[in-house]
């Protein structure tokens, strides 16, 4: 097969095309969200919250400490047990319709705030991130008044006070999948976002303002990882939902041990993406793409494992190599990026030793030729062949755009490898023929199966893992079991 | 150049094409379509896009008169602007080419006609040929053929193979493009298998429409057919044009394709000889947006000529 | 202060999207309870009918095709411009059936509300109605609503605003279009409704408010082969009724009887559940 050495075309420029960084207003610094006002944190000397594509200071940002989460808590039982517990789900409903409109009307705003302080691409953020938040709020709003029918007997209840701790890959999105149905089902919350991602969680605080929340449904409280400890223990939660790494959340699940606090958790994957020789290739190989490079591979159910048939191995890594060579990295407020900044530089630092060991261990990698600002955290996307199940690139989730890429010769033999591992969160499944999509999907031990497509979300769609991925669902009908007393 | 492969043998690798998924390509061609063409760019890409053009008549109402006053558009189609480009060809009816290749001599534009019994292609073989030889003898230097729809739909590709090879050779020094109207082959399977087989039978451009059916050229179909075209240079060696039609009607859309171009076929596709665009509105959208990069000004109707 | 001299409204029909007089060129007084002449209203006529059932059937397909959410987002903007027009509604409603203000009001409210809850059900319908089967063989299995296409309603004679929504709106949330008779004496709230909806981004077809004779119209709403449901809610006249659902049969129309029903309870999902048909579809799981 020929040697894809291609360049990139000299004929056709695409221009800087600019999003304008006017919309928003970032403000020097920001305090806690408790009680629907924004208040000092017990100590001062936060920390700094930067854009990773240019390093710049974005805003000083409070460190809430176990005192400022007591007060949260409080401030979350008090609305709770006076105002949003005793409210009629068609109330509460209204208030969720608002915050889901509010949304929609700012979510330009709210798309470039997500650029800027996550690094992911203007693109993802207008066209994939904000919609989705929005619709998770609409659809959740249209429960809250209608429980009876959600298959968890008359009248379910809610748990009370979540205490929600999120990541930094999907910062609004996740927010909006934690907080979303915790109001729907009557409950109140305190959340704290990412360190190195609070300014649209800090902007929806405002928006709850805007939409007249009851003071203490919502607390943002802001912070690094004691902050987020300090949440997760609290005595006067009654609920814990976290996404984020497999360790974290197993320090979590012991933690909760023996405190009759009820738990979800989404946590990390290594999820297979399965080629058959069957497959629609074109399609199959937009998928892979999709799969890893989608959010710079920051996805938990990213493809981040190929397996393709042995048969056409060779085809599809010469059709993939071709494609990468027209992904465009570089800064996220361009609309024609599609590979925007690693998040932080201990992220970067994570990737690089991830992928120096893959070399090292004889698999070879391959990137096309990327522009690498001067500034900023980047890693051109990667993809690395003669990857075998016992490297480390094909079991440990280096949560970047780099893809493992192995065989296989049979279904069965698919199914085998991709199972193999303690995760179990997604998978992919790329084949013409319906039996074998149904066939595989029933073999997978993945939470979610993509037949003929990746990365693809819904509010109406549950999502979560297997086994070490995590337990409990997000979305759908299934998901409001974690914010109901059943 | 004659068909690549003897029928038989070109079938059977039709038999062998991958699936094409719709959602997946739909989802691909809309992802393309969110490029933002700006500044230079876009400048670049507007006069690409005009250098492109296939300004077309093809209306049962055209005449002598029609067609020269298009003519004339073609080789002059900013008439404030001489450094606007020229179109890359005029296409009209095999009736008109000879009043079209009088007004077009000496200019450098190609004169395309349709040929075998355009649109439907509902005609006998002989009287198809026929239609080719006159209008190739009037002078067209490129002739846009039709498929025989009906026999690709009832599976009889080795009828539309041959009519392929023998229109081809009628065409003598002409270049021929094989129009498969896409419309009526319905699925993106057929399209994929019908482009293989038009290339393998000769094609030296293969063309979504006619233009006269619904829908007529999409983003995705075009993407498509980028793609087969490009698969088939890395097989064969030999590199096909596509020239989608119909239904492109501004600036913006063509900025869609030339992307799609770009990002799929490569850049060895983006000049007039291996990409066109069958329009007749388009140029004026193209003309206006130009006027307007140069000017800083929205331009109106009134600032561009009615052809 | 001077008397200002007021524009009276023309009450139209609500057809395709547009707002068309009958085609007999009919109209019928409408009188406040107190007896007051308030407007003329159009008096349909069948050939009404059969362009209403044309426009939505022309209608039904690109609704059922579009996704849940925006039927859905479609329904809340519904409620939204319902809210920026209470006040006018609540005089409209109290014109119309008389009794207090504060009557009024509540009809109103719930009207709104009941949109609101609406709203929230197009993107859940296959969740509570639907799920997969565990068929005894190697084969996925799952039953799906989906609309039943074009449904005739004759609203309530009650309630002019909240009966015609509790008929209406459930109807079209699973992707139905609708053809819908007004409250015969009371029939001005309805078509001001219509308005609300020609402002909401619903498509054009998707609901035609006509504004006639029960008598005259039930009949040919109920036997028009393509209608695939027709719901008798305010057929009060119990023979009228029995002969509608008698010729509804020649197409087997899913029928729904006259109701007593109190419009201003809590709905359930009897109407959602009844104006769905469930498909079932087999796949085998196999390499």
């Amino acid at each position: 097969m020929s040697d894809v050495s291609v360049e990139r075309s000299a004929m056709f420029e695409y221009a800087p095309a600019p999003e304008s960084r006017a919309i928003v207003d970032i403000k020097p610094s920001y305090g806690l969200f408790i009680n629907g006002e924004f208040v000092d944190p017990a100590e001062s000397g936060g920390f700094k919250s930067i854009n990773p594509a240019t390093e710049e200071t974005l805003a000083e940002i409070a460190a809430g400490t176990s005192a400022d989460v007591d007060i949260a808590v409080a401030a979350a039982r008090r609305a709770y047990d006076k105002v949003w517990g005793p409210m009629p789900g068609s109330e509460r409903a209204k208030y969720l319709y608002r915050i889901a409109r509010i949304i929609a009307e700012r979510s330009r705003e709210l798309a470039v705030l997500e650029s800027i302080d996550n690094g992911k691409p203007i693109k993802e953020t207008r066209d994939v991130d904000l919609p989705l938040v929005s619709a998770h709020f609409f659809y959740h709003a249209g429960w809250a008044d209608k429980l009876d029918h959600a298959g968890y007997g008359d009248s379910p209840r809610p748990l009370g006070v979540a205490g929600q701790v999120i990541p930094w890959n999907f910062p609004l999105l996740m927010l909006a999948w934690k907080v979303a149905p915790a109001l729907a089902c009557g409950n109140t919350v305190v959340l704290k976002p990412a360190e190195t991602t609070p300014l649209t969680a800090l902007a929806f605080a405002e928006i709850c303002q805007q939409a007249e929340l009851p003071p203490g449904v919502v607390n943002i409280v802001t912070g690094a990882g004691d902050t987020g400890a300090s949440v997760v223990s609290h005595p006067g939660v009654d609920k814990v939902a976290f996404t984020g790494s497999t360790a974290v959340g197993r320090q979590i699940a012991r933690a909760v041990a023996g405190t009759g606090k009820k738990l979800t958790l989404e946590l990390g994957g290594k999820a297979a993406n399965i080629v058959f020789a069957d497959a629609a290739i074109d399609q199959a190989v937009e998928g892979i793409v999709n799969g890893i490079f989608f959010n710079q591979g920051h996805v938990c159910c990213a493809g981040s494992r190929l397996l393709v048939q042995e048969s056409i191995a060779d085809e599809v890594l010469e059709r993939l190599k071709r494609r990468m060579t027209t992904l465009r990295l570089g800064d996220p407020l361009d609309k024609n990026t599609d590979i925007g900044a690693i998040n932080s530089a201990e992220q970067l630092s994570r990737i690089r030793e991830l992928t120096a060991a893959g070399d090292a261990e004889g698999a070879q990698p391959w990137s096309p030729d990327c522009q690498i600002p001067d500034s900023g955290f980047w890693f051109a996307p990667t993809i690395f062949t003669g990857v075998q199940q016992a490297h480390r690139i094909a079991r440990e989730e280096i949560f970047g755009p780099v893809l493992s890429i192995l065989t296989f010769r049979t279904p069965d033999e698919a199914i085998a490898k991709a199972n193999n591992t303690p995760y179990g969160l997604s998978a992919g499944v790329w084949t013409e023929k319906g039996s074998r999509i149904l066939w595989a999907a029933q073999q997978l031990k993945a939470g979610v199966v993509w037949a003929n497509t990746f990365n693809k979300f819904d509010a109406t769609s549950p999502f979560g893992g297997l086994k070490e991925s995590g337990y409990g669902r997000e979305g759908g009908r299934h998901g409001l079991e974690a914010y109901l007393d059943v | 150049m004659t068909s690549l492969l003897a029928s038989g043998e070109a079938l059977a690798r039709l038999r062998g094409l991958p699936g094409v998924d719709q959602v997946g390509l739909e989802q691909r061609a809309a992802g393309l379509a969110t490029r933002s063409i700006k500044t230079t760019a876009k400048a670049w890409g507007i006069d690409t896009a005009i250098s492109m053009v296939d300004l077309t008549t093809l209306e049962g109402a055209d005449t002598p008169g029609k067609v020269r006053s298009l003519c004339v558009k073609a080789t002059r189609p900013d008439t404030s602007d001489p450094s606007c480009p020229k179109v890359a060809a005029v296409c009209v009816y095999p009736s008109m080419v000879a009043t079209a290749a009088d007004q077009l001599a000496g200019t450098g534009i190609h004169l395309a006609s349709v040929a075998t019994a355009f649109p439907s292609g509902q005609a006998p073989m002989e009287v198809k040929v026929a239609d080719t030889e006159a209008a190739v003898a009037a002078g067209a230097d490129e002739i846009d053929m039709v498929i025989n729809r009906g026999a690709f739909l009832s599976g009889r590709f080795d009828v539309v193979f041959d009519e392929i090879v023998a229109v081809k050779r009628a065409c003598g020094e002409a270049h021929l493009k094989v129009i498969l109207e896409t419309g009526e082959l319905a699925t993106y399977d057929n399209v994929r298998t019908a482009s293989w087989l038009a290339m393998y039978a000769g094609a030296d451009f293969i063309k979504t429409s006619t233009g006269k059916v619904s829908p007529a050229a999409t983003l995705p179909v075009t993407l498509l057919m980028l793609q087969a075209v490009a698969d088939f240079r890395d097989e064969t060696g030999r590199q096909v044009g596509v020239k989608p039609a119909g239904g492109i009607r501004t600036t913006k859309d063509a900025m869609r394709y030339l992307v799609t171009v770009n990002e799929v076929a490569g850049p060895d596709w983006l000049s007039p000889d291996w990409f066109r665009f069958g329009a007749s509105s388009l140029l004026n959208d193209l003309l206006m947006q130009r006027q307007k990069l140069a000017s800083g000004r929205y331009s109106g109707p009134d600032y561009v000529t009615v052809d | 202060m001077s008397d200002r001299l007021s524009v009276r409204k023309t009450y139209k029909l609500y057809l395709g999207g547009k707002f068309p007089r009958s085609e007999s060129g009919r109209t019928y007084l409408v009188s406040t309870a107190e007896g007051t002449p308030l407007a003329n209203a159009a008096l349909a006529s069948r050939k009404d009918v059969r362009d209403a059932v044309a426009a939505a059937r022309k209608a039904q397909a690109g609704w059922a095709g579009a996704t849940a959410y925006l039927r859905g987002q479609i329904i809340y903007r519904v409620a939204e411009m319902l809210e920026g027009r209470r006040a006018q509604f609540i005089s409209e409603v109290r014109q119309a059936r008389g009794g207090t203000v504060k009557a009024a009001t509540s009809e109103v409210d719930n009207a709104i509300d009941r949109l609101v809850w609406y709203a929230g059900w197009p993107d859940k319908l296959a969740q509570v109605l639907g799920g997969a089967n565990p068929v005894a063989g190697p084969f996925f299995n799952l039953s799906t609503p989906e609309p039943v296409g074009v449904v005739a309603v004759v609203a309530p004679q009650t309630d002019p605003l909240l009966g015609l929504i509790s008929t209406v709106i459930p109807a079209i949330v699973s992707g139905n279009t609708v053809i819908v008779l007004a409250a015969q004496d009371q029939p001005l709230p309805a078509i001001s409704f219509g308005e609300v909806l020609a402002t909401s981004d619903l498509p054009g077809g998707v609901v035609n408010i006509l504004s006639g004779k029960v008598a005259e119209l039930a009949p040919w709403l109920s036997s028009h082969s393509d209608v695939n449901a027709v719901d008798l809610a305010g057929v009060t006249d119990g023979e009228l009724a029995t002969d509608c659902e008698r010729s509804a049969a020649e197409n087997l129309k899913r029928v729904l009887r006259p109701s007593t029903e109190d419009w201003s309870a809590s709905p359930g999902l009897d109407r959602l559940r009844s104006l769905v048909e469930i498909k079932t579809v087999w796949h085998p799981a196999g390499v």
